[in-house]
């Protein structure tokens, strides 16, 4: 734009041209701007894909979730509520549960990374932990939130129990099905939150099979597709864990 | 005599056509995630019927919508904030803002007026209407990022969510703004064509033709 005057007065055949003139550069400018807006979006749309996401939103998501990890605290908590306050839970999802869960005997398995241990824990294992019982609040990816009632052990001192003491910790975790059909990755710091609970029980009861009997995860800070039911597997990693609606175009991270 | 009156800085002009597509992107976007549980309805007023997902393809591209939303967010917060920051730099809120009670009485005169009910008042730039709405806009702006905020980060801002009464809320109102800007711009753009052709040229090279008597 040229330098601004609050008005221009000029002989009445000047002035037609001078606003002809400036109708014409601006119209210009702004038909051209609309094309380079318009070449930008659809060059971003139609870049190779990295997980079922064009790479430029791949790469902002990822930078979102960075940022809300950098903000993210153990004492951020998602609110908590009364029995009163309980809802009806709707099963959504059944991928790698086709199974019939037997829970005796269940067998975690857990592998450490970096030293390659390997360890198989029981329900029993998990239930040695101090219990941990919490209302929150869950809230599908779908947009749908239900108040939930949860009962189990706390990933971090199963952690604390079960990974050993004197290593550090590492920077992801990888859960999965028993049959790793459904998984999902972590960041450490999400999953030693003190709301990330290794849960075996629903509404007071031992959990329903559709809830994903009998051990599942149930970490509020996230959406629902990171509570992974009927877990079977646990693995300690520094590598960025595979996750399985990652993997469909959803933000890696999904923290709330 | 005829002369040539500024009435759009730049700037301002520049702010308003780089917010057209952005606030359509992120109404279209929102809408994408919307359809995956699209609760709301008004007695039988269902929003959406599935006719209209299915004429405008928005159905099962939850995935793509929720990338969309949280990519583009960044620009149209960025450009809001320079628009407020603008306006409050340069002055030009004075012409927007309402000063006092009497703007909603008049503006209530203006909306009479535009339906043939009511002479005209005297105006400013913005008439007392403009000045409620294009002032309304933004706090709804804000309150649209502050509620996107608390259905986005629930956990790490219960302390805002709480704020709309939670997070369902929070949802609620963060989509009853949405409709809120579909209505704002279908009266904005009836109010433009009747305003014809001059005023809209203003918006775009920030001049405007007018006549004055000496």
């Amino acid at each position: 734009m040229n330098s601004w005057h609050p008005e221009i007065v000029l002989p009445e055949d000047e002035i037609k041209r001078a606003l002809r003139r400036k109708t014409r550069r601006d119209f210009l400018v702004g038909g051209l701007a609309a094309i380079g807006a318009f070449g930008g979006y659809k060059w971003v749309r139609s870049r190779k894909r990295e997980d079922g996401l064009q790479w430029p939103e791949r790469k902002i998501l990822d930078m979102n979730g960075q940022l809300a990890h950098s903000y993210f605290s153990d004492s951020h908590l998602m609110p908590t509520y009364s029995r009163s306050d309980v809802g009806w839970l709707k099963p959504n999802g059944d991928i790698g549960m086709d199974e019939d869960a037997d829970p005796d005997p269940w067998v975690v398995k857990v592998i450490a990374d970096e030293n390659g241990s390997e360890l198989n824990l029981s329900l029993a294992d998990v239930k040695a932990l101090p219990k941990t019982e919490m209302i929150t609040r869950f809230c599908c990816i779908e947009g749908w939130s239900a108040i939930a009632y949860w009962g189990g052990a706390r990933f971090s001192d199963f952690t604390r129990k079960y990974f050993r003491p004197d290593l550090k910790l590492t920077n992801f975790v990888y859960m999965a099905t028993p049959g790793e059909d459904y998984y999902v990755g972590l960041d450490m710091k999400s999953a030693m939150h003190p709301q990330t609970l290794l849960a075996y029980e629903h509404d007071g009861k031992p959990l329903a099979d559709e809830h994903g009997a009998p051990l599942r995860l149930v970490i509020p800070g996230k959406y629902g597709i990171k509570s992974i039911k009927r877990l079977g597997f646990i693995q300690y990693t520094n590598e960025r864990p595979a996750d399985y609606w990652g993997e469909q175009g959803y933000d890696w991270f999904a923290g709330l | 005599m005829q002369k040539l009156k500024l009435k759009h800085p730049a700037a301002i002009r520049w702010f308003h056509w780089i917010n057209f597509p952005l606030l359509f992107l992120m109404i279209w976007s929102g809408l994408l995630i919307y359809w995956a549980n699209d609760v709301y309805r008004i007695g039988p007023l269902h929003f959406f019927p599935a006719w209209v997902y299915r004429v405008f393809r928005m159905d099962h591209r939850l995935a793509e919508g929720m990338a969309l939303h949280f990519v583009f967010m960044w620009l149209f917060v960025i450009n809001g904030i320079l628009y407020v920051a603008y306006t409050l730099i340069s002055g030009e809120w004075r012409l927007l803002v309402p000063r006092s009670l009497s703007t909603f009485r008049n503006a209530w005169h203006v909306v009479l007026h535009d339906l043939g009910l009511h002479k005209p008042l005297p105006q400013d730039k913005y008439n007392a209407a403009q000045q409620v709405s294009y002032s309304g806009i933004i706090v709804m702006g804000v309150g649209s990022v502050l509620t996107g905020l608390a259905i986005y980060k629930p956990a790490q801002l219960a302390w805002l969510a709480a704020l709309f009464g939670g997070y369902e809320g929070a949802r609620l109102i963060h989509f009853v703004l949405t409709i809120g800007y579909v209505l704002f711009f279908v009266v904005h753009v009836w109010q433009v064509i009747r305003a014809g052709w001059n005023n809209f040229r203003g918006i775009v090279i920030g001049y405007e033709l007018v006549e004055e008597n000496e």
